[in-house]
């Protein structure tokens, strides 16, 4: 059984009911030109975190993306941030902020004067949103039941798919066991493994679901003439994509697959979901499915994830705003190499100093400590990093374009 | 010693814990520790892969129980797998990339 199950902590309970483990002010600008401005506003503030978007012309994903991750429940506060001439409106992102009871300002850098005069309103904003969160923050017991968790990995290599995904597949079933959430993704590093995941559905309708993802993700990557490997997998001494497919797909544990989600969804109930991030078919065919591994970690924070696990082999040195990343190698001489960097060493499971569900345990008393307020190693550094693209998913779908 | 790792019963390769020199001999841990008295044939890098057994020419390579792709041409029992002697069941793209780095040979740079 669950030793930890029981284990509470206080969270932070949002008025729209959401629970969450740390209480940020988030500045979300409009257009790559309010990007200096939104950075000037957050610069050297360690509860203030930036996302953006750079586009001029707006795009529905991006902006269901920015929503969701507007109202995430680590977030007490939004400042939304415009140029003044783009498409995605800062006011309406604010407008929707505050329908979910959170404090929310907004600006334009034109009204406001400039860099230096848009930087001192921002500054100025934030402040007083940073204080109204703090007064009216309603803290509320928080149990492994209430925590939804992501993983990723990235930057894998011969140890990830050994050590690094079989730990947090082990602790997602003590999660899920616990009547916690926990999500995976990167359905393009599941290619070559469709019986085996299809085998893993918790019912007809998810297998149906599971079915359909799997089958654009190879589509996808037919057209795109590449499966998710990269040379950094090959040099760590993956060879085909069937080989780093089993090895991501180990984080998933073992409990049945609920079903599949979309970006910016959140799972509808407890248990062991998919996220498909792969792009549906669209007239541009734009967005990539995972360019890099900020953008994944940034989609699993939009379906509400409080906290992301990271499974690096060979050692990677990004963070994320809004929800900590929690840092995990199962190579432990990256870990030692890297130990600035990397919260949880996995290797141990590989040499019989630990065994597979002691590591789970102890990857759960981090994720619980981190719950607390300890902060990850990447949270410490101060690395921010996100990414939010051009792409399109069919939810809901685009019904107004140019005319004929 | 240098190790490797052997993560299912019915695994032909191992992934190496640490760097071997050709000719070292090999620790064996996980689950294939029957196996005994292997060497490496050749240098293989950590997280790279080792035969445990003779692998014929179009038999697939198993890691985690399944064939995650298909021996090109004899690898013997203790030779290093990888992109010059296994290919992938859907990939075509992999056996054009180099052998060390991994980096893509058929992108123009000028």
């Amino acid at each position: 059984m669950n030793n930890n199950a029981a284990v509470t902590w206080n969270g932070y309970l949002r008025p729209d009911g959401r629970k969450g483990v740390r209480n940020i002010v988030l500045v979300i600008y409009t257009v790559q030109c309010a990007s200096h401005v939104a950075h000037g506003i957050a610069k050297d503030q360690e509860d203030v975190h930036v996302i953006g978007f750079p586009g001029c012309y707006d795009n529905e994903y991006a902006v269901r993306l920015m929503l969701a991750l507007a109202r995430h429940p680590n977030v007490g506060a939004v400042l939304s941030v415009g140029l003044g001439c783009e498409y995605t409106q800062p006011e309406k992102i604010a407008q929707v902020v505050r329908e979910s009871g959170r404090p929310a300002e907004w600006f334009y850098i034109q009204d406001a004067g400039g860099t230096r005069a848009g930087i001192e309103k921002g500054v100025r904003l934030v402040t007083q949103l940073r204080q109204e969160i703090r007064r009216m923050a309603k803290r509320a017991p928080m149990t492994l039941a209430d925590l939804c968790i992501g993983c990723e990995c990235g930057g894998s290599d011969g140890t990830s798919g050994l050590a690094g995904n079989p730990v947090v597949g082990r602790f997602f079933d003590r999660l899920v066991d616990a009547g916690g959430q926990a999500i995976f993704e990167e359905i393009v590093e599941m290619i070559g493994l469709k019986d085996i995941i299809l085998s893993r559905a918790a019912d007809d309708q998810a297998r149906l679901q599971l079915d359909a993802a799997y089958e654009k993700a190879v589509r996808y990557c037919q057209s795109v003439r590449q499966y998710s490997v990269s040379p950094g997998n090959f040099a760590g001494g993956l060879t085909t994509i069937e080989e780093k497919s089993m090895g991501a797909f180990a984080k998933s544990g073992s409990r049945g697959i609920q079903g599949v989600i979309k970006v910016a969804q959140t799972p509808p109930r407890a248990g062991l979901w998919l996220m498909d991030s792969v792009p549906d078919p669209h007239f541009m065919g734009f967005g990539y499915t995972n360019p890099n591994d900020t953008e994944g970690i940034m989609d699993l924070i939009s379906a509400g994830c409080q906290m992301v696990l990271f499974v690096t082999g060979r050692g990677s040195v990004i963070g994320s705003p809004i929800a900590p990343l929690i840092k995990i190698t199962g190579n432990s001489q990256t870990f030692k190499r890297m130990t600035e960097d990397i919260d949880f060493d996995a290797g141990a499971v590989l040499d019989g100093r630990m065994k597979m569900d002691q590591a789970a345990a102890a990857l759960e008393e981090l994720v619980v400590d981190v719950a607390r307020g300890k902060l990850t190693k990447p949270e410490a550094l101060g690395h921010r990093e996100y990414f939010v693209m051009y792409k399109h998913q069919d939810t809901p779908p685009l019904q107004i374009g140019c005319r004929a | 010693m240098p190790r490797c790792f052997i993560i299912d019963p019915a695994d032909n390769v191992a992934t190496m814990l640490d760097d071997a020199q050709a000719s070292a001999k090999l620790e064996i841990l996980g689950t294939g520790g029957g196996a005994v008295d292997l060497s490496a044939g050749e240098n293989i890098s950590l997280g790279h892969k080792v035969a445990i057994a003779d692998i014929a020419d179009g038999q697939g390579v198993i890691k985690y129980g399944v064939s995650i792709g298909l021996a090109a041409g004899m690898i013997r029992r203790g030779q290093w797998v990888h992109l010059h002697n296994c290919v992938s069941h859907v990939d075509q793209r992999s056996g054009t990339l180099d052998l060390h780095s991994g980096a893509a040979t058929d992108t123009r740079y000028e």
